[in-house]
């Protein structure tokens, strides 16, 4: 049971991390709710928000099944690893060198565009990969006695536990920054995650050569 | 190297940084005109209680001669917090230093030792010029993505002047910033209202209108800049001017609001050609558009032409050339300098409207060559680059313009030296008497920045 159940706690886990981090939304929702006098507003912006991170991840997911049918499952296993190791390091060399797209002003669209770009540019879905490949490439286990075992069905539960649980995240640590912590507390309290980040993507690309 | 927190000068709110520790150095740049000398990054000893208070303690030599060194900035600031580009790791560490006359940028690390800079790396004009099409690097400002510099002129030194971007840790330069300047040509100051998604810009001239000093046929002829440029921060789209007017000359200095949710600003105009009186207007947004209105005047005061320098000697009166304004960063008070009358103003601008003067001194002067306790005999340049600590409490000038103008209002020629007000609580404020720096001969000093950001270095995101 253990070894098939891991893939779902790593993607609440990873929809956990991925939400901590300031650079994912919670922190843009927070600003547009400071600057709109609104928690509303900060209720609704993490919606278009984790949208965004789910439409990255599941292009991903999407990426992940369509080379499965066609190409060989080991080389796409060692083709991912190759890729997160690559970008990982480009994560720590070159973060952050995109140019600013989108606004104090923007609406929601604009909201689950930067969120599919931050998402993206960041590596979010690679970071999943070593996840999504057991669920979502037939020849390896899935979960028993999850009803239709097909792949499409797996990666669309897949992105959905880690969209809500990432959800569920930026939910509370927006509202408590909006309500009682205050943005002073990014002074000591954002860490460098983007730091973390280029070592969990080599991480997951060295995990995957191990599974 | 990647830090874990964020820079300890970074300040998520204006709020917050109105909290921040007083400064302990400040960076003055100066030049000397006759380009005989290297420019200099002056380092100025701030921390009260050491023994060197009050003195210049270090000096950074360019490495080549005539760059006039004249505004500059920091690499990174506060609005590497916002949450739309967030770079919060990034660290304080450079100063972007300019030559205006050059077109050379000196980029200075601070950190190894805050107090004697090193030029880690040089920027040459052709660099600029083929990868931006700019000359003459004018404003610096630290912003989401990178450093926001102005430039007054084209490849070739004319017009149209505009802003290109650098990358904040190679300084690399990225390239031109507009991607449609509508009518835009000429270029002087840049800021922006983060929370609007609005720059704004202004305008001097070309350099050929300033490079050997103000054009007398030109001022009169009202061709200098008169105008205000919005443009969409995001888009890079120029979306509105405004003309202020045949008879307003030259619209300077930008200073928005800190607060990002509010819309509104000062720029000061310097010369009116009806009366020689300054002017100091608010923009604000008026439902879908930018407006401007006049909020202060500021008159010549009538003076004899044997004190009045060539220029002037037929106008009978002493113009009093404000050319620059600086806002606090709870943006409660304007501070205004009046670089021909020798006059130091300090507003209460708590309504952007309806300003209340609540304090005025008087420092040189073309006229007036008022002195200062500390200082022996007359002084002569005026109260000009004014810069303010987070907290509000300490201001601080120089007294020289731009080399070439210096001399055409001041022909006897100017001696540099730095003073520092200190702000009352809730209004009004004092020339502190045991603070002044006799600029060292040779040299004039033009902009302050003080050590972890002052009120205008920094921008922000959260209001």
């Amino acid at each position: 049971m253990q070894q098939t159940w891991w893939p779902w706690f790593a993607l609440i886990g990873l929809g956990l991390y991925h939400g901590l981090n300031p650079a994912m939304g919670w922190l843009f929702a927070v600003a547009l709710g400071l600057h709109r006098h609104s928690r509303l507003t900060v209720l609704m912006s993490l919606l278009p928000i984790a949208a965004g991170h789910a439409l990255a991840v599941g292009t991903v997911a999407m990426l992940v099944i369509g080379a499965g049918l066609v190409i060989d499952h080991a080389l796409i296993k060692t083709a991912t690893g190759v890729l997160l190791i690559i970008w990982a390091i480009y994560h720590l060399f070159y973060r952050g060198r995109h140019r600013l797209r989108i606004g104090m002003q923007t609406g929601y669209a604009g909201l689950l565009a930067w969120s599919f770009l931050m998402a993206a540019g960041h590596g979010a879905g690679l970071m999943l990969l070593p996840v999504l490949m057991p669920l979502c490439l037939p020849a390896v286990p899935s979960l028993p006695d999850a009803g239709p075992s097909t792949p499409l069905l797996l990666a669309f539960a897949a992105v959905g536990l880690h969209t809500v649980t990432m959800l569920l995240v930026i939910g509370i640590v927006s509202i408590l920054v909006y309500d009682w912590l205050g943005v002073g507390f990014l002074r000591t309290g954002w860490i460098n995650l983007d730091l973390l980040w280029s070592i969990a993507l080599l991480g997951t690309g060295i995990l995957v050569f191990l599974i | 190297m990647p830090t874990w927190k964020p820079d300890p000068t970074f300040y998520p709110s204006p709020r917050l940084a109105v909290a921040a520790p007083p400064e302990k150095l400040a960076y003055v740049a100066s030049f000397d005109p006759t380009r005989k000398q290297k420019d200099v990054l002056a380092v100025v000893d701030l921390e009260e209680g050491s023994a060197s208070y009050g003195d210049i303690v270090g000096r950074v030599e360019m490495p080549m001669l005539g760059d006039e060194l004249h505004h500059f900035g920091w690499n990174a600031c506060s609005s590497c917090l916002c949450p739309n580009a967030p770079h919060p790791h990034v660290e304080r560490r450079y100063l972007v230093v300019p030559g205006l006359r050059s077109s050379r940028i000196h980029i200075l690390d601070i950190k190894p030792d805050p107090k004697s800079p090193k030029v880690v790396k040089v920027i040459e004009p052709e660099d600029l010029a083929k990868r931006a099409g700019y000359s003459r690097p004018h404003t610096v400002h630290c912003g989401p993505g990178g450093i926001y510099v102005t430039a007054l002129g084209d490849a070739e030194g004319k017009g149209p002047g505009g802003v290109f971007v650098m990358d904040h840790e190679s300084f690399e330069v990225l390239g031109r910033w507009e991607v449609d300047r509508g009518p835009q040509e000429f270029a002087y100051d840049m800021w922006w209202h983060l929370g609007h998604d609005t720059m704004v810009t202004s305008e001097w001239g070309t350099p050929d209108m300033f490079e050997n000093g103000l054009v007398p046929e030109l001022l009169l002829g009202a061709k200098y800049g008169r105008k205000l440029h919005f443009w969409d921060l995001q888009k890079r789209k120029h979306v509105q001017e405004i003309d202020f007017g045949a008879q307003q000359q030259l619209v300077f200095e930008l200073r928005p609001a800190h607060d990002p949710t509010k819309a509104y600003g000062f720029v000061n105009c310097v010369l009116s050609l009806e009366n020689l009186s300054s002017s100091i207007w608010t923009w604000y947004r008026d439902g879908d558009k930018w407006a401007v209105q006049k909020i202060i005047e500021i008159p010549a005061e009538p003076a004899d032409p044997d004190q009045l320098p060539p220029a002037l000697k037929d106008f009978k009166a002493c113009p009093p050339l404000v050319t620059d304004i600086d806002l606090s960063v709870d943006d409660k008070h304007l501070y205004v300098s009046c670089w021909g009358t020798g006059d130091f103003l300090q507003y209460d601008v708590t309504d952007p409207l309806t300003p209340k003067q609540t304090g005025k001194l008087r420092i040189g002067g073309i006229v007036s060559r008022a002195g200062h306790p500390k200082a022996k005999g007359p002084l002569n340049g005026g109260p000009q680059m004014v810069e303010l600590s987070r907290d509000g409490r300490r201001i601080y000038f120089t007294n020289s313009l731009y080399g070439a103008i210096d001399a055409q209002f001041y022909p006897d020629g100017i001696k540099g030296w730095m003073v520092k007000i200190d702000a009352k609580e809730g209004g009004g404020m004092a020339m502190d008497p045991g603070f002044f720096i006799d600029w060292p001969a040779g040299h004039l000093p033009h902009q302050i920045r003080l050590q972890g950001g002052d009120a205008s270095s920094d921008s922000y995101c959260y209001p």
